[in-house]
């Protein structure tokens, strides 16, 4: 299971997310949704740490995030 | 039977309103109604009740709004032009369909106009007054004794039909003293309403909304023809149903070849002038209308086959008189006479006119 | 795996018909987390306005009124005598709020209904498609100042925050943004005082969002909230106005 989870079917293509990741491993998918906008998209899941910036920022609560349990 | 209490009508109003059930009352100050707000607000917090003088008219009638939507029984009144100002949100309850009691003691019109009695807020009483296809019941007492009985019935028709309900009243009607017996109160409670804001009955799932926006022009259009529907369900109650007798009081119209017409205020001269004509051998009747909306059409269509003419009497310059016109339907000529901008007709002038009409020559 | 962040319970499953990027969502979500978090879900009544955010009640799950213009402080001060034991907030952008409804939210205000009044502040009208608000900026260009807003005819910006801070009544009034990250976590705690406030029958509450609106700005979603932060900012100063009953010390 990932722990980045995106409901493409919310996600408008606003890009905030993508700006707002300290980490810069989010970007816009090179495919188009039912909507017709490429939504974002997770590049590099090893390196997330789950801070949820993104989920916190996206206007449309399209994203999800899980943590790994120690 | 209850005793007889000395009462002003407008404070009768109040009174009634209590008795109802009623415990929120919102309104903004203006002549000539202000003995309500002042009897409510005197009123209400010794029942535990709500009393709050807006920043306007339009402010009250959104505090009607909401009250009404949590489930309350809820009052507003006015004057003219102050129920002018409280159209729009009347519009939003009517599509809401929130129950509410509004109070216009009506004031000469248009704009600021004076502080006198009047008819003249007819049409907008009956044609909905706001945006948007839509109705209010209209009530027209002609007695303090009707004033409180009205207003029982107007919160009973209210919470019925899920709808506002407009008493209409004039200055006379509102300062006039008359003994009352006050109706029995009755015991409201706010959770009885399924369908109100914060109702405790609900499941946990459940959640309830009070609009008026329907974007989808097929649900707009739904919405309209359902309101439509419950409007001629009480327009069918009103005039052949249960409620029809309550909706017009006809006097001696079995054999009058004049039919006078007038309500509110207008119908207690008019009364006289009936008397009056029988005694000098004129077969006069009365029909008074105490119900405005829906208006007792039947009634006319009925006695445009017995008597030979109308006379439609009212304290404006002609606004009752189509309603009249379009239930007689052509079958009889319909006449009006009126007296405006705060002048009552004396039943001598009326008269005058009833020979003029009988008596050509 | 662990849940970090997912949609609050109080928010609907209906996905939003706001614009890409603009603020009502984040603002949306932050309020229906604060219902949650007080567990209040099953007692809370909103009042959804006019303008974009008139379809408000599609997106809580909770019970809602939608009124007319400028009038939603009213129709909450009668849900409210109605129900005391309710929540109830009104949630109202700027044309709703500064223009035709001033008088409403002034005298909500200072007769200190128990309520909590949320003001989203975009400088334009937004549904009606990009007018001049009465929170506009001087030289701010809308599709009715083509010139850009000039005060010698149409006044300055209205700060509806400080206004209502000089009310008596008020216990609490606050002035945020959610331009970024740390910003947007102030917003929720001043959301979180403001419900806090009213569950606990202290009175009325303010919370003025300063907010986007990239369509009607014609910019990129990205870029608004950075013009936000240029432009909007240095007029609406963020911070508190008020606070009786001083919840931003505890």
């Amino acid at each position: 299971m990932s722990k980045w989870v995106i409901n493409e079917n919310l996600c408008k293509g606003c890009g905030i997310c993508i700006a707002r990741c300290p980490l810069k491993i989010l970007a816009f998918a090179d495919h188009l949704t039912p909507k017709g906008v490429h939504p974002a998209a997770m590049t590099d899941e090893a390196k997330c740490t789950s801070c949820a910036i993104c989920a916190r920022s996206c206007p449309d609560v399209a994203i999800e995030i899980y943590k790994e349990e120690k | 039977m209850a005793e007889k209490v000395l009462m002003k009508g407008n404070e009768a109003i109040g009174e009634a309103a209590v008795l109802a059930g009623c415990r929120y009352y919102f309104g903004y100050p203006i002549t000539p109604q202000s003995e309500l707000p002042a009897y409510l607000s005197k009123r209400l917090p010794e029942v535990d009740g709500v009393f709050v003088q807006a920043e306007s008219e339009v402010a009250a009638i959104n505090m009607v709004y909401g009250a009404g939507s949590a489930g309350a029984r809820v009052m507003t009144s006015s004057s003219s032009p102050g129920i002018s100002l409280k159209q729009e949100g009347i519009s939003y309850i009517a599509g809401a369909e929130i129950p509410c009691m509004l109070v216009n003691v009506v004031r000469g019109g248009p704009g600021l106009g004076n502080i006198a009695p009047a008819q003249s807020d007819y049409w907008q009483a009956t044609r909905g007054g706001g945006h948007g296809d839509y109705r209010t019941l209209v009530l027209a007492p002609n007695s303090v004794q009707e004033m409180a009985d009205m207003t029982v019935a107007g919160f009973e028709f209210a919470d019925r039909f899920r709808n506002p309900v407009l008493l209409l009243s004039d200055g006379v009607l509102g300062q006039m003293m008359e003994p009352v017996t006050l109706p029995d109160p009755v015991d409201y409670d706010v959770n009885s309403k399924k369908w109100a804001l914060g109702y405790n009955g609900k499941e946990k799932s459940e959640r309830n909304l009070c609009s008026s926006i329907f974007l989808d022009v097929d649900e707009l259009e739904e919405h309209n023809w359902h309101l439509y529907q419950k409007y001629q369900v009480m327009t069918d109650l009103f005039s052949t149903g249960e409620y029809k007798d309550f909706a017009v009081e006809e006097h001696l119209c079995d054999d009058a070849e004049i039919i006078l017409v007038g309500y509110g205020i207008i119908s207690r001269i008019l009364k006289t002038v009936v008397e009056k004509c029988r005694k000098r051998g004129i077969k006069a009747g009365l029909v008074r209308p105490k119900v405005l909306w829906p208006y007792p059409a039947q009634v006319f269509e009925r006695l445009a086959k017995t008597a030979n003419q109308f006379l439609v009497v009212e304290m404006s310059c002609g606004q009752m008189v189509e309603d009249v016109k379009l239930s007689v339907n052509g079958k009889k000529p319909v006449y009006f006479f009126g007296r405006t901008g705060g002048t009552i007709p004396s039943d001598f002038e009326i008269l005058n006119e009833v020979d003029k009409l009988v008596r050509p020559d | 795996m662990k849940k970090i962040f997912s949609r609050p319970e109080s928010m609907s499953k209906k996905p939003f018909h706001y614009c890409p990027g603009c603020d009502h969502g984040v603002v949306h979500r932050l309020i229906a987390e604060v219902i949650d978090e007080l567990e209040i879900k099953n007692r809370t009544i909103g009042v959804a306005p006019v303008g974009c955010s008139v379809f408000a009640y599609d997106y809580f799950d909770v019970d809602f009124n939608q009124a007319p213009h400028g009038r939603a402080p009213a129709v909450a001060t009668g849900i409210k005598r109605v129900r005391p034991d309710s929540i109830v907030f009104t949630y109202q952008g700027d044309g709703d709020l500064a223009a035709i409804g001033t008088a409403e939210i002034i005298h909500a205000a200072n007769r200190g209904e128990n309520i909590t009044a949320v003001f989203i502040n975009n400088a334009i009208y937004g549904m009606t498609g990009g007018q001049m608000a009465p929170t506009s900026l001087i030289g701010m260009k809308t599709q009715t100042s083509p010139y850009g807003r000039d005060a010698a005819t149409a006044g300055h910006p209205i700060h509806m925050s400080e206004m209502i801070a000089t009310l008596e009544s008020p216990v609490y009034v606050t002035r945020v943004t959610v331009n970024n990250p740390a910003n947007l976590m102030k917003t929720k705690k001043a959301l979180l005082n403001a419900f806090t406030l009213q569950k606990e029958g202290k009175g009325f509450s303010f919370v003025e969002v300063v907010s986007t609106c990239p369509t009607n700005w014609g910019k990129k979603p990205t870029d608004a909230h950075k013009w936000l932060t240029e432009n909007m900012l240095p007029v609406f100063k963020l911070g508190t106005f008020k606070d009786t009953q001083g919840v931003e010390k505890s």
